[in-house]
């Protein structure tokens, strides 16, 4: 235990006034995983060789990312064709094989590629796309595209697993996405901004004994539990954060609230939302959390900007350097740790564009696009066919892999579920990346 | 008959409205629970809240996005923004301020039924006049203001009305109609979801009149066979035909009693009770009524049987500590809490209960909680001695404290502002 830790808790106790509530603090607010990580214990490592035990981070990208500039067809004439100016000329991009290539901001992702740790799904899609931001998340995140479904595929995931682990999915961001929405419970978010309670302290001791010791499963009793779980969330993912050094890029989460003289913490000042928006910091702390043995199973963060209506030679230039910075670091971060060794990384958007570059030097909504799964235990290449550039359905590319394949071989992969569980009943073909 | 005590009719004006203050609470016991809810039908004098008019609207373009230059598009873009952020500050206004709260409570509540969103309408204009229609028609007949709502721009734009032509029927609106807003799932099948659609196809938002209207040419005009009925229907028949199907009146009654009391499904012997005589007038006043007089309706179970909303959690709370709208956390809180008004995040509106108990959600009320006691002017507590402060809070915000709670709230009693934002985050007040 930390001097930090130490300090810490005996000023909850000592706020507490009273010995309950200054008990309670210690009692009901620590993960075992945590606290353990806490002395410094070591975990076994979850491992992806056994099947279905490791640890999925989804990274999702709002906006639809332009998936003909991310996986560039760069000898189809029908790439320049339809993008005289947008698309890059064969000189410029990072060749994968004589067809594909990388785009150029992407030289990290090529090392995971040579490295046989990045696979590339090609002309992911599902039937009857929408073009809807909007809907289109929606059906990403809840993973059923023929009706409006409120929770999402790995939401339905948590709602098996009742009994449950509050760490079991985390996401990182104000609010919860949808895809760890389940009917009977939701993931934990770990929201943006300073990870403690406001009054600089002295409102914990006291909030803890409020949101403990509620018996009964009655609403009262569930609303005293998110607040635990809130104190289980904070004090876990503080204690191990405090077990690992932070990455140049890291999120500030850690960082103990302003002491005030008033009750109030407003939240995160522009430059720590600033650096917690950013992938790499939000990857980091990731990292941080998962070598730390933080139990949790399905991490999820977001990275928005991809709506590139309007000029995107250069917004998506620096948009594919922030998440190849992003997702090259915390890869290579796993594959130097033995509890990274089973992590996995795997982007989402909630479309493709299309083919042809519009007039105002950017690209309109489309459908199928590739997507990337990242980490030291995958089996790199490319898996599905690539969509024709010119066999459009109303210029949009036909979808070549659905959606739900993908799912289904992480759930069966890396979640070791039935994937059926978590798809509707319907079964869908592996991909074999895993 | 009910009886009259604080507690029970707090429990009334809670669900009948955005969370009482202990003036409203103490006057509502005086003038007692049954004559409190005749008031709520009685059309009243002029409300306050009316005084505020809605944000002007820049006149409505049509199309007008297609020969912008980049700069134009994105001074348009940041108008409607700065248009729907002032929309969405009157309508909190207005549920603070309101004497009717029940109109607005009932606006609210068809807001989630027929949920739209700003999202994808990108009209503020359009929300508003949405949002009025919700707000004249929100107690009357249930078939007027489904057909009225069908035809309304907002909905048109949601559910993609102009892309429905005769050769491929879109099946969004009929299948939402069938589904989320008049019968539920399992009632239909989708057989009578392609028939409908068909029923639908030509209708459109007309862009010169801004109105609903048909393209003649694009209607498909031969026999359909919608919910066993056959035969040439247009899209306002087949709507009469989901309305007055047997399905419809439990599912609209267990829809209405789910929001106002506590979730049930359309099978539950409280809407076994309350659906036939809804099934025969579509009356919704009526209906609503007689589940305000019906005694599960503040039996233990519909007492501690709903999470407060984000917007009924703010708006409660803005009203007993006297803050206004504007202030900085509420909007950006509501957005945290995940619960901003014309933005539900899909067409089936807002989840209910454990939807709103994420840990996030729990450090997000928190958080706002401790702005908005800062905010606050707590003289009145300060004024209290610290032994007397914490049933002081409990009569500010009219809830009982459990004895946990009062024995953990009691050792911030101290100090004002920290005790009030804890009990802010009680079970006893976040339950609705």
């Amino acid at each position: 235990m930390t001097k930090r830790q130490l300090s810490r808790r005996h000023f909850i106790a000592g706020a507490a006034g009273v010995g309950i509530a200054g008990a309670a603090a210690v009692a009901v607010t620590r993960h075992p995983v945590a606290r353990a990580a806490a002395k410094g214990a070591h975990f076994s490592p979850a491992a992806l060789a056994e099947g279905g035990k490791g640890t999925l981070v989804l990274i999702a990208l709002y906006g639809g990312n332009d998936g003909e500039n991310t996986v560039i067809p760069f000898h189809d004439p029908a790439y320049l064709g339809g993008r005289p100016t947008l698309g890059y000329q064969p000189n410029e991009v990072i060749a994968l094989d004589n067809d594909l290539a990388l785009h150029p901001s992407l030289k990290g992702l090529k090392s995971l590629w040579d490295a046989k740790q990045l696979a590339i799904v090609r002309g992911v899609g599902y039937p009857s796309p929408t073009h809807s931001h909007f809907r289109g998340m929606d059906i990403w995140q809840s993973a059923v595209p023929d009706r409006d479904e409120i929770t999402g595929w790995i939401g339905r995931w948590i709602d098996t697993t009742v009994g449950k682990d509050p760490l079991l999915t985390l996401s990182l961001g104000p609010t919860l996405p949808k895809v760890v929405t389940g009917a009977k419970a939701t993931g934990a978010a770990l929201p943006a901004g300073t990870l403690a309670l406001p009054g600089g302290g002295r409102l914990d001791a006291p909030f803890t004994a409020l949101e403990s010791a509620v018996a009964g499963g009655d609403l009262a009793a569930r609303i005293a539990q998110s607040g635990s779980d809130l104190l289980t969330v904070i004090h876990s993912v503080k204690d191990v954060l405090a077990t690992q050094p932070a990455g140049s890029g890291s999120t500030s989460l850690e960082v103990a609230p302003p002491d005030s003289t008033t009750t109030v913490t407003t939240g995160p000042t522009k430059a720590q939302a600033q650096a917690q928006r950013g992938l790499a910091g939000q990857l980091d702390t990731i990292g941080r959390l998962i070598k730390g043995g933080l139990p949790t199973r399905v991490y999820v963060v977001a990275m928005g900007g991809f709506d590139t209506h309007v000029t995107e030679k250069a917004n998506h230039a620096t948009l594919m350097a922030d998440l190849d910075a992003g997702i090259t670091g915390f890869v290579k971060a796993m594959a130097a740790d033995p509890k990274g060794k089973d992590v996995v990384v795997m982007t989402f958007s909630e479309f493709g564009r299309r083919v042809a570059q519009n007039a105002s030097g950017g690209t309109d909504h489309g459908t199928a696009a590739p997507l990337f799964v990242a980490g030291p235990g995958i089996k790199g290449g490319f898996y599905g066919d690539q969509p024709s550039l010119t066999d459009l359905d109303q210029g949009d590319l036909r979808f070549t892999t659905d959606f739900r394949s993908v799912y289904a071989t992480v759930a069966d992969r890396v979640l070791g579920v039935d994937p059926r569980a978590l798809l509707d009943g319907q079964s869908f073909p592996a991909l074999g990346f895993v | 008959m009910i009886g009259s005590d604080r507690s029970t009719v707090a429990h009334l004006l809670r669900r009948t409205g955005f969370g009482p203050t202990a003036a409203e609470v103490d006057a509502a016991a005086a003038k007692g629970y049954d004559a409190v809810v005749a008031a709520l039908f009685e059309p009243t004098a002029a409300d306050p809240a009316d005084s505020t008019p809605p944000p002007a609207f820049a006149a409505y373009t049509p199309g007008g996005q297609r020969n912008l230059t980049p700069e134009q598009r994105r001074a348009l873009n940041q108008q409607r923004v700065a248009e729907f952020g002032a929309l969405q500050s009157w309508w909190l206004h207005r549920m603070i301020t309101t004497e009717r709260p029940f109109r607005e409570k009932l606006t609210f509540l068809w807001h989630g039924h027929f949920a739209t969103s700003f999202e994808k309408v990108r009209r503020a204009d359009a929300m508003y006049r949405q949002n009025q229609l919700f707000r004249t028609m929100g107690l009357g007949n249930f078939e007027d203001l489904t057909q009225a709502v069908a035809k309304d721009p907002a909905m048109l734009v949601w559910l993609d009305a102009g892309t429905d032509k005769k050769a491929h029927p879109n099946e969004n609106f009929a299948r939402e109609l069938m589904e989320l807003f008049v019968l539920g799932l399992g009632a239909y099948s989708e057989d009578d979801v392609r028939e409908a659609a068909r029923a639908f196809t030509g209708w459109y938002l007309n862009p010169r009149t801004d109105a609903w209207a048909i393209q003649p040419n694009q209607h498909d005009g031969g026999l359909k066979t919608v919910l066993g009925q056959t035969g040439p229907w247009g899209g306002e028949q087949v709507i009469h035909i989901a309305v007055n199907h047997p399905a419809s009146a439990p599912f609209v009654t267990a829809r209405l009693w789910s929001h106002l009391a506590y979730p049930v499904a359309p099978n539950d012997p409280v809407v076994a009770d309350l659906a036939p005589a809804f099934a025969r007038d579509h009356d919704i006043g009526a209906l609503v009524r007689r589940m305000l007089l019906d005694d599960r309706f503040v039996a233990p179970a519909a007492r501690g049987g709903l999470v407060k909303q984000p917007v009924e959690w703010m708006i409660g709370t803005l009203r007993v500590l006297g803050l206004p709208a504007t202030g900085p956390r509420v909007l950006a809180g509501l957005r945290q809490l995940g619960q901003v008004p014309f933005e539900p995040p899909n067409v089936g509106g807002w989840p209910q209960n454990e939807y709103w108990l994420s840990t996030a959600s729990s450090l997000a009320r928190l958080n706002i909680a401790a702005a908005l006691a800062t905010a606050a002017d707590l003289s009145a507590i300060r004024a209290v001695s610290p032994s007397g402060r914490v049933d002081a809070v409990a009569h500010l915000l009219s809830v009982e404290w459990s004895a946990h709670t009062a024995s953990s709230l009691q050792p911030v009693a101290a100090n004002e502002r920290e005790l009030v934002a804890l009990a802010l985050v009680a079970p006893e007040f976040v339950l609705a």
